[in-house]
Formats: structure tokens, sequence, C-alpha cells
């Protein structure tokens, strides 16, 4: 937090190419992160004249909205939360590596995620490098105050009562289809446990940007969400 | 997790009936639960208690009509985003799948001491617990010169069904360059943004079919929900059509003439082609014959959604006085659910958690141009008390405004078929 406070004091005294150091510095090594890249390049181009391929490539994806790059087919999922307000700047780009699906449940992106937080901070560092002009990357403000959804082994260990959950569940269920039905809202039905605990932190937190959906989860007790991931849980049985 | 009591108890019953007693001593030993009006509290009271139940307590629906058209949504039908018949349910499901027996009859009388529910077709229901889901009525006198035989002359289209078939049909009727009027209801009424989304959906049909007509709108509130996004919305999409008429200009002091299709805003006679008048609302006549109502509504105590004035009748939605809820379908469904839990848990014993109820009500301003306003509220010993809330900002971009469209559709599927099975 103080290392990030005194980058945004630099970057307002410095001159650009210093701070650009300065910052890609801070966010982790980018030589490193060539290497981890080597998990993503398979699907994802960067650097000169990358094309789209099985998944979008990455070029100037810094302060890009979610599901915003043109003549690449996104996920339902992913076109509604840039819609929502998604944009990929460090802090949401750290959370989609560490678990795609707990950002933007319905990605398509197969990728179990980067547990190591060095070795996302790495891959980012190198990705940032293909950002069009690093002085303007959103990155400085959302660093300063970078929250995650780091689960506790406590909040997890929780086993919630499917009776209370199911109560709960009518709450969900005024728009979310029992049956699975997912035009306009997603469907919220046979997700993993863990999965719909982590997603909604993530709204409770305010990480993903559904205002509806950070209201109902914001008031959901740990024990609530657990009740609630026990109750679809059993659903899916 | 060990199997709960209601899965225990309910299995226990269906046990006893196919093995001893007469299939008719078990439907006698079930607790009755009546529930009045299949809107959307009624409707989903009346599926949740069966649901989760599992058959141990015997449910009745009763509900006039056979054809249920959603009041939410009938104002896109009004502005062409919806057929009339994507807006119409039957009670079929929850009569085969959730074995409610559905009546169709008007109730028209309530003994509380003997707890009985009379219809109109000459029968008596006994009933265990009773839940009043009346939806509204409208205040006898409330725009001088109008009253239910003019509601052909100047449809209120606040029941949906045959009067907003009729209104539309004026609509499309319109000569060009003529004048559709609203005249606007006083706080507190059903569906708060619903006559500012009906202004945006008729104003949608006419800039197609009918570019110089005018809309004017009498309304005896000085502001209204959502405001500044419908005010914003018209400006962007029907510049110069919609002149709204508040209290602060005179809009409250309102008369109608329907022989001469005539509207008097404050002392000035506007002879009009449509006139849509909302008037006045109270809670369904069947309360004020139960005897449950204060003024023009039913107060309710909001842990349970029983009747303050006798426990054994609990009222859901727009008929009741709860406290911060806003009257809509969203919030008469998310009472209903509180109330099927609350009904179980006195019938049967089953578990009851704190009541929890939340709102988001959806509008619709112009193609693909939605917005919404919703909020969560808990039970306090007073009321039902609003908790946090939030509201689509003006100048939002179109895909956002896209998405929330799209989303209003995805929740009417979520909830009619919470609502009907």
């Amino acid at each position: 937090m103080t290392r990030f406070f005194a980058l945004l004091v630099a970057a307002a005294i410095l001159p650009w190419a210093a701070v650009a150091e300065e910052t890609a510095d801070a966010i982790g090594d980018p030589t490193r992160g060539t290497k981890i890249y080597s998990k993503c390049s398979g699907c994802h181009l960067v650097g000169p004249n990358a094309t789209d391929r099985i998944g979008p490539h990455l070029n100037g994806i810094f302060g890009r909205a979610a599901g915003a790059h043109e003549g690449y087919r996104y996920s339902k999922s992913m076109t509604r939360a840039g819609n929502d307000g998604l944009v990929w700047d460090l802090e949401t780009l750290d959370a989609y590596l560490e678990n795609p699906r707990a950002l933007v449940s319905g990605t398509r992106m197969s990728f179990r995620g980067l547990k190591q937080a060095q070795d996302r901070a790495d891959v980012l560092a190198y990705l940032r490098t293909y950002s069009d002009n690093p002085a303007n990357i959103p990155e400085a403000e959302p660093t300063a105050r970078k929250h995650e959804v780091e689960l506790t082994p406590e909040i997890l260990a929780i086993v919630g009562d499917p009776e209370y959950g199911e109560y709960l569940s009518s709450e969900c269920t005024t728009c979310h289809q029992s049956d699975g039905g997912d035009d306009g809202i997603p469907s919220i039905v046979y997700w993993p446990e863990e999965d719909f605990v982590v997603a909604m932190h993530a709204y409770k937190r305010k990480l993903r940007p559904h205002p509806v959906m950070q209201m109902m989860a914001g008031r959901l007790s740990d024990e609530e969400i657990a009740a609630l991931a026990a109750y679809f849980g059993r659903l899916a049985n | 997790m060990t199997i709960n009591r209601r899965g225990f108890i309910g299995a226990g019953l269906a046990v006893t009936a196919s093995l001893s007693a007469p299939a008719v001593f078990a439907q006698n030993a079930r607790p009755k639960v009546v529930v009045i009006g299949g809107g959307a509290g009624g409707a989903t009271a009346a599926r949740y208690i069966a649901k989760d139940s599992k058959g141990a307590i015997d449910v009745t629906l009763v509900e006039p009509t056979r054809t249920y058209y959603t009041c939410f949504f009938s104002n896109l039908y009004m502005g062409g985003f919806r057929t009339l018949e994507s807006i119409a349910h039957s009670y079929g499901t929850l009569a085969s799948e959730y074995g409610i027996n559905v009546v169709h009859d008007w109730a028209v009388g309530i003994d509380r001491d003997a707890r009985t529910v009379s219809l109109a077709g000459g029968n008596t229901l006994n009933y265990d617990r009773l839940i009043l889901s009346p939806g509204i009525d409208f205040v006898d006198g409330a725009v001088p010169g109008w009253d239910i035989n003019a509601q052909n002359a100047m449809p209120h289209a606040y029941k949906a069904g045959s009067q907003s078939e009729l209104l539309k049909a004026q609509i499309e009727a319109m000569p060009q360059g003529g004048t559709f009027a609203m005249v606007a209801p006083p706080n507190p009424y059903r569906c708060p943004p619903g006559p500012y989304e009906r202004v945006s959906m008729v104003a949608h049909m006419l800039k197609r079919d009918n570019p110089t007509a005018k809309i004017i709108v009498a309304d005896p509130k000085p502001k209204f929900s959502k405001m500044a996004l419908f005010q914003e919305g018209w400006a962007n999409h029907y510049e110069g059509m919609v002149d709204w008429i508040g209290s602060d200009f005179g809009g409250g002091n309102v008369s109608v003439n329907p022989d001469a299709m005539t509207v008097t805003i404050d002392g000035e006679e506007t002879k009009v082609d449509v006139c849509n008048v909302i008037p006045a609302m109270k809670a369904g006549r069947i309360c004020e014959m139960a005897g449950i109502t204060e003024g023009n509504w039913a107060p309710v105590n909001g842990h349970t959604m029983q009747s303050r004035m006798d426990e054994n009748i609990h009222v859901l939605g727009d008929a009741t006085n709860q406290g911060d809820m806003p009257k809509s379908g969203f919030s008469a469904n998310s009472q209903a659910k509180v109330a099927a839990m609350a009904v179980r848990g006195a019938l049967l014993g089953s578990k009851v958690f704190p009541a929890k109820f939340s709102n988001t009500c959806w509008s619709l301003i112009g193609t693909d141009d939605g917005v919404k306003v919703g909020a969560t509220y808990a039970a306090t010993d007073e009321k039902i008390a609003k908790v946090d809330g939030f509201i689509s900002a003006t100048g939002e971009d179109a895909a956002l405004r896209k998405t929330t469209y799209e989303e209003s559709i995805g929740w009417y599927e979520g909830i009619t078929s919470d609502m009907f099975g």
C-alpha cells in the first residue's frame, strides 16, 4: 500500500519514461513472466502482428473493457460482465488469472488459474509491456486499493445448512430460473459449491461489477453464502 | 445432512395414507390453507406451501380468471415489444404438478370466527390459515367525473388483460396529431414506475405511427419513481412529445368528462382522443370485507406477513401496508415466500428463518433502453425496513441499457415460473 502510494506521488512528479519503468518493476518480473506466459500462449497471442486464436489477442489488454475486443466472439457471461462495467486493470486481471470462473462464471477460458501471486504478478508485468501507452495504463488507482477474492480456509470450511439455503434460494429464483434457463440472467444451478462461494464473495466485495448482485450478496453472511452453496450443490446431485 | 423434519412428516403421512387409513381421512386430517388471489403474491405462496410441505398441507387457490395476464410487462405489450399471449398464464401446472386445488370463483365473504370463505358460486371453504393477495381496487370518486362505468371510454389498464387491449386499440386509432392524456395516481399505488414506463411505451408507438401526436400527463405528485431516468429518456427518444404536469403546476387539480372526452387540468379544459385514467388505489375489496384494513390498506407484521388484525390471516403484495417496500409483483413474490415459510412453521412446526425481502423494478424507456431500481429489506417489529438499494444512473452507455433490458426479460421468465411452476 505504502509502496503504491509512493508510486502515485512519483507519477505526478517524474517524466513518463521513468515512471513506466518504476511501475513495471512494481507489478512483477516481466522476464520471468515471459516463461509463465507459455501456459497462455497456446490460446492467446501477444506482441507485433498478434491475431485472435482460440482466445482474443492480448495487445492493449490493460484498460480494455471485458468482452469488448471487436471481432472476437465472447461468451455470454464475458459480454455481460463488460456491459456491467468490468474493465481489465491490474486488480481485475489478477483476480481473473487467479480463478477465471470466480470473476466471470461462464467464461469460455478453461484455465485452472495461477495460484501463486508472484506468478500472476510476473505474467501481468509481461503483458503490460504490450499495452500501447504504459503511462496511460489505469493501474495506479486500483493497485492502491487492491483486494482479491482470497478466502480464508475458515470461510471455505463452513458447512452450509441446505434447509436454510433452500429458503434463501427462493430469493434467487425470482430472477434466476431454477431449471437453468439463462436468457438475460445467468444460470446459477449445478455449480460446484466452492465456485459458488467464491463468486458470491466476489460480489460481496464488489469485485464483480453487477449492482443487483453486489446488493444481494452484500447482506449475506458467510454462513448464508455457505447455506446457498450447499443447497444449490445438493440440487446438482 | 440429516433428513429434515418437514420431509419426515411428509413421508409419514404418505405411508399412513397408503397403508391404513382411507384416503379421505388423510385428506381431512391435513391442515388447510386457502389463498385468495392468483397473482404474484397468491400464486407464489400457494406453490411454495404445496411444494415445501410435500403434500402435508391442503392448499386451495381461489382466483376468478382462468387466464392470468401479468401487470408487469403489460406496458411492453402496449409499446409493441410483447404480445398479449406472451404475458398470459394458466393455473394448470399448479393443479397438476403441485396438487393445488384451483377454484375459479370470486371470494365474497370471510367469517373470521368460523374461519370460512364464502364463494360467489355458493360454496364455502374452511381454512386453518388464510392468505389474501387480492391486489388493488380503485378509490371511489378519486378522479372527479370518472367511475368504473367509464372504464371503456377512459380505460385504467391497471389490471392487465382486456383493459390493456382496449387502451392499445384506442391509441392505435388516434387521429394524426391527436392527444393522449394520462391521469396519474397519487402515492401509494401499484408499480411506482408503471405510469411512466407506460408513457414511454405510448410515446414509442406514437413516434412510429403518429409522430405529431402529443402526450399530456396530469400528476398529483411533485416527483415520481426513476424521474431523472425517465425524463432523460423522454428527451432522448421522444423530444417535445411528452408534457408532464406535476402537482407544482396544477397536475393534481384534475377532472374528466368521459362523454365529451375532455380533461380539465387546473381549470383548463382540453379535448383529448385517448384518456388513460389511473385512479387512487386501495387494497382489493375482500380485505375490507374481512375487516382487516386500516384506511385504504391492510396492515401486516413484517416478520410473517400476518394481518395485524387477525393472526390466522396473512396478507401479501399491493393490498398491504407493510412499510418501505414498493407495491410490485417482485415485492409480492418476495413476501409470499416469507408468508409460506411462516404458514408451514405454524401448521407443521417446520423451521422458520428470519424474514428477508427484496425488490427490483425494471422499466423500458425505448428500444433496448432498460433501467432498474431495487432494494433489499428486513422485518422490524414496526415495519418492513429498507436495508440497501441501487438505481440505474443517467447517462449510462447503450450497451449497459441493453443488458438491463435483456435482464428484465430473463427476470420475467424467472418470476413467472416461480409463480406458476
